[in-house]
């Protein structure tokens, strides 16, 4: 009952817990805190709309509160659900930029060294600021020459000949900026017999939209990546993987608890890369070889918060220590601020700074060579906040293959 | 996913049972539905402090036998009065090593302060919070209590009153530091835990100093709410140096500072002993070979199930979901194990709120070696402890903290001796 009931706010008796462990109000006094803006705003908004507080946009959508309830109350999408449904704020050009990835990337991809160039250079960054009030001390991600997808359909051959098969959902990320992940995931996947497929046609996942307010066209968008996810799963047995931790979050939960999208049929075949790997190791199915001449390397994890949410930190962790060359320490599990585009915004940016100062502490402390995380706006953060490399354990499993 | 033992709860019972278990080698996880009662520690563990018939007791180790005589279902039967000293003094040593520091012996209940500025019997406190030995009045004749402007989880009128009652000088001062007037700007955010937050930082704690510096007058002992810190658990001995005086600090409304640093210290604990701690996951189902559960299924975890030759159930009371009262009965969710409760819903409550309650007995029974029981039947590799268990009042007879750790540990010992 407490996993599938929508609005579960009667179900808070009022505990205090998940106000311990909100990244946001710790950091922000303007934020009301999970308490106020979920069940108890709740209360006061099913009495009279008006009763809503534009504050809400304060939270982070971290899910930490969730995770902390021990009442089960789905805090976090009790209050994503009231800004959808209450809030008059109209998202304006930098709502719009910043949650469009896919438009943006495939702009930005062709052109990707003019645009690195132009985007780091000072100038540029302070009009950014002034006119768009996107924050001039953040460091914007890369764009890579050329996107992931266009290498992939070179490889459509190559990938069909393996006998079993899987669908890779990608992410913008591993799109535009960083396909060299995805290379690594095929390769991983190809060294366990299996050949990966893109999907019939993939959309940005649109989490960067609905915390932007941007509804209509992410329902759009999730209608398009589930017709593609069904196809995939139904029509051709084969399961989703992913390997950013917020898509595959977003795919399997928000669709159905925010957008309001059936995502019953396929939502226990779309699955983190880690998790599917895990289950053909640990099963004996399929097996890695590893390079005996790797040198060590000291690895720091870190658990990004909707990976805390869907409480699988532990395949990826797994894999990790399964590497012989990888020393592992596992960070506390505590929020690195970003949240994807929120701490890009200029009024975010010290409370988004504040809330990852903990955790940028123990990475510099861990004495680790490198940080491994499945979250790519996590890396972003950490990379720019801290002295450490960031990789995803896919990519640290791909370097140690045979 | 194999391990030697699953743990379903990571309050404070499955927490001390997988340290046990995980410190002898066995690969242990712990899944944890959401954070644990730990959020409203006292900053003190109750032991033993009054017989089920209401009698007060001064030292549990030897009163446990009569407990046992009067309450023959009570847990600490389970454990038996010939172990149930060495067990408790090796719960208080396992929290020391978990870097808990307490004071408090087994032998003899000293006291602590409620919020309401009452003394109460305990067995173990907190260092740095206060206590006395006394059954009717603090170590001191004098004290100045400070809280936070604006702070409302912390009635100085009820503690003053109370000190007062026991002979004790109480002036009552407020601070207020420039971060605190900022956590002040969102009332329904000025708790416990952010104001701590606000003393992890040096500055701040050294702000403070100077205030209490300059503010204390001429009395014995300082004393403060429970929000000098999360990370930090020095504060009270540095205020206590520069103060040149004892300081010492009295526990809050929820959430419990105390009960947050305890937790986060056992499950450090828990993990750097090589355990999995898995936060916000619920179990669902189980299937069983015979008269032994073979797997176990959780929501996050779905078709990929836990498998273990042992089990332990800690999910706790009614406010964990551990027992889940309905109109016809009172039941365990997850395996549906028996549950001693009285059929005439009538006999759950007593009228009068503060007596004895017998909802409060109602749990889970077990056989002597704690193995729950399915229809009369013990479940072999299925363990039940801590406030899920049948046969004992917390409230009224203060054991609840004893019985937590000492059926977790008798439950690890068990597992480790097959």
């Amino acid at each position: 009952m407490t996993e599938q009931s929508e609005n579960n706010f009667e179900q808070c008796i009022k505990c205090t817990v998940c106000t311990v462990y909100c990244p946001a109000a710790a950091a922000n006094p303007l934020y009301p805190g999970p308490k106020q803006a979920g069940p108890d705003g709740e209360r006061l908004r099913l009495k009279r709309p008006e009763f809503y507080d534009e504050a809400l946009k304060y939270c982070l959508n971290c899910k930490r509160c969730e995770v902390a309830c021990p009442s089960n109350v789905r805090i976090g999408d009790i209050i994503q659900l009231a800004r959808i449904k209450f809030s008059r704020k109209k998202p304006g050009l930098r709502e719009f930029v910043l949650a469009n990835t896919d438009l943006v990337g495939s702009l930005s991809t062709p052109l990707a060294p003019v645009v690195n160039a132009t985007v780091a250079w000072k100038p540029v960054k302070l009009i950014m600021d002034k006119v768009m009030r996107i924050d001039h001390r953040r460091t914007f991600p890369k764009y890579a020459f050329g996107t992931f997808e266009s290498w992939m359909r070179r490889q459509r051959a190559a990938q069909a000949a393996f006998p079993q098969q899987v669908s890779y959902f990608h992410g913008c990320y591993v799109n535009y900026n960083n396909p060299p992940l995805g290379r690594d995931f095929v390769k991983v996947m190809n060294a366990l017999g299996y050949g990966v497929q893109l999907l019939g046609k993939e959309k940005c996942c649109g989490v960067a939209l609905i915390s932007n307010g941007l509804i209509g066209q992410a329902k759009r968008q999730a209608k398009v990546n589930i017709a593609s996810i069904r196809e995939a799963v139904i029509g051709r047995n084969m399961p989703v993987l992913g390997t950013s931790s917020t898509c595959v979050f977003t795919l399997r939960d928000e669709y159905q608890h925010l957008l309001g999208i059936d995502t019953s049929e396929v939502r226990d075949r779309i699955e983190l890369a880690t998790r599917y790997i895990y289950r053909l190791l640990s099963s004996g199915e399929a097996s890695l070889r590893f390079r005996r001449d790797a040198p060590k390397l000291r690895v720091a994890y870190h658990t990004p918060c909707h990976m805390e949410k869907l409480g699988w930190s532990y395949y990826s962790i797994e894999l990790l220590k399964m590497i012989p060359s990888v020393e592992l320490t596992v960070l506390d599990s505590q929020c690195c601020g970003i949240a994807g585009t929120y701490g890009f915004k200029k009024e975010n940016y010290e409370t988004s700074q504040r809330i990852g100062e903990g955790l940028f502490r123990q990475i510099e402390a861990s004495g680790c060579d490198l940080v491994a995380t499945d979250c790519e706006t996590c890396k972003w953060q950490i990379e720019m906040s801290t002295s450490k490399r960031v990789e995803h354990p896919l990519s640290i499993l791909a370097a140690a293959l045979e | 996913m194999k391990f030697d033992s699953v743990i379903v709860g990571g309050g404070l019972a499955g927490l001390v049972c997988g340290i046990r278990l995980a410190r002898a080698g066995r690969r242990c996880a712990i899944v944890s539905s959401g954070q644990s009662a730990l959020h409203f520690s006292s900053g003190s563990f109750d032991l033993l402090n009054a017989l089920p018939d209401g009698t007060a007791v001064t030292n549990p180790a030897e009163a446990v036998a009569e407990t046992i005589r009067q309450a023959p279902e009570h847990p600490y039967a389970k454990i038996g009065a010939e172990r149930f000293a060495a067990l408790a003094d090796e719960a208080a040593a396992l929290l020391s090593e978990a870097g808990v520091a307490t004071e408090g012996t087994t032998a003899r209940n000293h006291y602590r302060v409620t919020p309401m500025g009452e003394l109460k019997a305990t067995w173990l406190t907190l260092k740095g919070y206060v206590r006395s030995e006394d059954t009717a009045t603090l170590p001191w004749r004098s004290v100045a209590l400070f809280n936070a402007a604006g702070f409302l989880d912390f009635y100085t009128k009820f503690l003053a009153d109370g000190f007062q009652r026991m002979g004790v000088a109480c002036e009552v001062h407020t601070f207020n530091l420039p971060a605190i007037e900022t956590i002040r700007k969102n009332p329904s955010e000025m708790r416990s835990a952010n104001i701590a937050r606000v003393f992890d930082r040096e500055e701040h704690l050294e702000a403070l100093t100077a205030i209490l510096r300059r503010e204390t007058g001429a009395c014995e002992a300082v004393l403060l709410p429970a929000v000098l810190g999360i990370d930090r658990y020095d504060a009270v001995e540095r205020l206590s140096e520069a103060l040149g005086r004892p300081v010492a600090v009295v526990a809050t409304l929820p959430p419990s500072v105390p009960g947050i640093q305890t937790q986060i210290r056992l499950r450090r604990c828990f993990q750097q002993a090589g355990g999995a701690y898995m936060l916000g996951d619920t179990a669902v189902r189980y299937e069983m070979q015979g008269d032994r559960i073979a797997a176990l299924y959780t929501n996050n975890h779905g078709d990929i199930a836990f498998e273990a030759n042992d089990y332990v159930l800690a999910t706790g009371s009614y406010f964990s979901q551990g027992l889940v009262a309905a109109m016809d009965g009172v039941r365990e969710p997850l395996f549906g194990l028996d549950v001693a409760c009285a059929a005439d819903r009538g006999a759950w409550y007593d009228r009068d709120l503060f007596a004895a309650q017998p909802f409060e007995t109602f749990g889970v029974r077990t056989d002597d070696a704690l193995h729950g029981l399915l229809e009369g039947r013990p479940v072999e590799n299925l363990r039940v402890i801590g406030a899920g268990l049948a046969g004992f009042n917390p409230v009224k007879e203060g054991c609840g903290a004893g019985v937590s750790m000492l059926t977790a540990l008798e439950a690890a010992r068990r597992i480790l001796e097959k």
